[in-house]
């Protein structure tokens, strides 16, 4: 059986700087790859081209075997790759329903023709959901503008887990967290793989990487130089291959 | 993300929702409406003449017009944008139309459609600049502010132009039911408007635009087109204010609507609206600019120096904008 998402021979440059000189990546159903790398090795950009932030100038991505043009968030939101980014990306008036659906928002018709949205529609699955993942947001939150970091990055996350993503990315999703709140969002990123996704992790917390991946993907200089699984492997060895200092 | 809000994280349940209650129960709406309540009742106490079936359908009447216009603004608003072209667009329509019955000899519905193909174009070029070009939208309808009225200006030479059917004004001035028709009509497009934002997806999306353009953009709203359509109903809207009055003192005049832009982004922020986005209700529109309405009839009645009417506008803007504010910093720092 073909990998979920195949990342092979990627090459990008912004003008005269060379940032990823063929990056060949695998990713299985069910399972969390950590990417780590110091800052500048080219993992957000590399996973920008996955979800269809940047083009490459060259190389391909295939998803279940099959090659994919992935040039706009759209277009990788429709394959079901989904990202929760480091910024937290949700708009901030809106509810919690109103972010976990904003763009799909289920249609019921007034008058049978008249196009409205189904809010008690999106009331209820948000319940179910929010039940779900055993979150404790309020689930009637009027903006998510009131809810904490984690609980925003579990909006995010619900988002993606509800539209059955097959790949999601997390893109340092605990970089601004509380201890109590990084446990959850790790919690939350393995359920996602226990469901049969596909996690790419970006972090720098190593005790965090090695706790929530299964392999870890090392980025130095815009190359892959290490893949390991997580249990055959330390913070050490790690920090060795992310600052360059192999021996070789 | 403070420290604070980290740590209350672990057990979010009770205080954030007994606060949303709250906040459900008293939005800023309700603050205004019942200062708008209290001013009624002191006018009432003060001029004999106030609480007259004459002069609630003269503010019945006069707020009609002034909430259409502060309706249109809240698109933009809504948006993290602004109008400032809403007056202008008023005065250009009413000159066109009248110029095309009175001048053209045109009928009043071929009228009435030309200005509106023409309010909408002027709407979506707003739109497309202000988003395509990547011009700030108060620049784009800065300009419009200022061309639109010299355009108004240009082609009546400055005059006021009459001629108008007796039926315009006479349907201006009559009512259904006790009912005022230009009331009947607001409702109708603030109900319009209301419908629009609550409850499509397009009124949605200009929410989500509001808050977070980059998460609208992510999640594949097609933000150019949503951004177009909001300025285009604000400029509708504009229009059809501009038409209302024409029908109201049955004559067009270029000067129309001056600096009633003002006065309509006004009514939406004091009714609730966020110049920042994401915040704003047609009802708090109405709220607002019946409160203004109020205030103009009352210092009238009263006599009070029309300049210290501004007086108090400004002050009524400025309490209910650092109030607002104060609530919310409040929240934040329980919530």
């Amino acid at each position: 059986m073909a990998p979920l998402l195949e990342v092979e021979g990627l090459v990008k440059s912004f003008g005269p700087v060379d940032v990823l000189h063929g990056v060949d990546l695998s990713l299985a159903a069910g399972e969390v790859l950590a990417l780590v790398g110091d800052n500048g090795a080219g993992k957000s950009t590399l996973i920008k081209h996955v979800a269809g932030v940047y083009r490459p100038d060259a190389g391909e991505i295939r998803l279940e075997g099959q090659p994919v043009r992935v040039e706009t968030p759209g277009q990788a939101r429709a394959l079901g790759i989904e990202t929760v980014y480091q910024d937290l990306a949700l708009a901030d008036e809106l509810s919690v329903g109103a972010n976990i659906f904003l763009g799909r928002e289920p249609v019921k018709h007034l008058f049978g023709f008249l196009p409205i949205i189904d809010n008690r529609r999106i009331r209820m699955e948000t319940d179910a959901l929010l039940a779900r993942i055993e979150s404790k947001i309020p689930p009637r939150a009027r903006s998510v503008s009131r809810l904490s970091g984690g609980q925003r990055q579990a909006v995010s996350i619900a988002r993606a887990l509800y539209w059955r993503a097959k790949v999601v990315i997390m893109d340092e999703p605990t970089a601004a967290l509380a201890v109590m709140e990084r446990e959850h969002v790790i919690g939350l990123a393995r359920r996602l793989a226990s469901e049969g996704v596909g996690v790419i992790y970006i972090g720098h917390n190593l005790i965090e990487i090695l706790e929530v991946a299964d392999r870890v993907s090392v980025m130095y200089r815009g190359r892959i130089v290490h893949m390991t699984k997580a249990e055959e492997t330390n913070q050490q060895e790690l920090i060795k291959y992310m600052t360059g200092f192999t021996g070789k | 993300m403070g420290e604070g809000t980290l740590s209350k994280a672990q057990e979010p349940g009770v205080r954030v929702s007994m606060f949303e209650g709250l906040r459900h129960r008293l939005p800023l709406e309700t603050y205004v409406l019942a200062l708008t309540v209290l001013v009624w009742i002191l006018l009432a106490v003060f001029s004999k003449y106030f609480w007259t079936t004459g002069n609630i359908t003269d503010i019945l009447r006069q707020v009609s017009i002034d909430a259409i216009l502060a309706f249109g603004s809240l698109f933009p608003i809504v948006l993290a944008g602004i109008d400032l072209s809403v007056g202008s667009v008023a005065g250009l329509a009413g000159v066109i139309f009248s110029m095309l019955i009175a001048d053209a000899g045109q009928g009043i519905l071929v009228a009435l459609v030309v200005t509106v193909v023409v309010g909408l174009i002027i709407g979506m070029v707003n739109g497309w600049a202000s988003e395509r070009l990547g011009i700030p939208p108060f620049i784009v309808t800065l300009a419009g502010l200022q061309g639109y009225r010299g355009l108004a200006l240009l082609l009546s030479g400055g005059l006021t132009i009459a001629g108008m059917p007796p039926g315009l004004q006479k349907f201006a001035l009559s009512s259904v039911l006790h009912v005022p028709s230009l009331f009947l009509l607001m409702l109708a497009f603030g109900l319009a408007a209301h419908f629009l934002l609550a409850y499509t997806r397009t009124g949605r999306y200009m929410y989500a635009i509001g808050s977070n353009i980059e998460s609208a953009r992510r999640v594949g709203i097609r933000v150019t087109l949503v951004v177009i359509i909001s300025y285009a109903l604000a400029s509708l809207y504009a229009t059809i204010s501009g038409l209302l009055l024409v029908a109201r003192l049955s004559m067009g005049a270029p000067t129309a609507a001056t600096g009633s832009e003002l006065a309509a982004i006004a009514a939406a922020v004091v009714g609730g609206a966020s110049l920042f986005g994401g915040r704003g209700t047609i009802l708090g529109c109405f709220i607002g600019a019946l409160l203004f309405t109020t205030i103009g009839n009352g210092a009238n009645l009263l006599g009070v120096n029309s300049f210290w009417q501004m007086v108090i506008e400004g002050l009524l803007i400025a309490f209910v904008v650092y109030f607002d504010n104060l609530q919310k910093r409040r929240q934040a720092g329980l919530g």
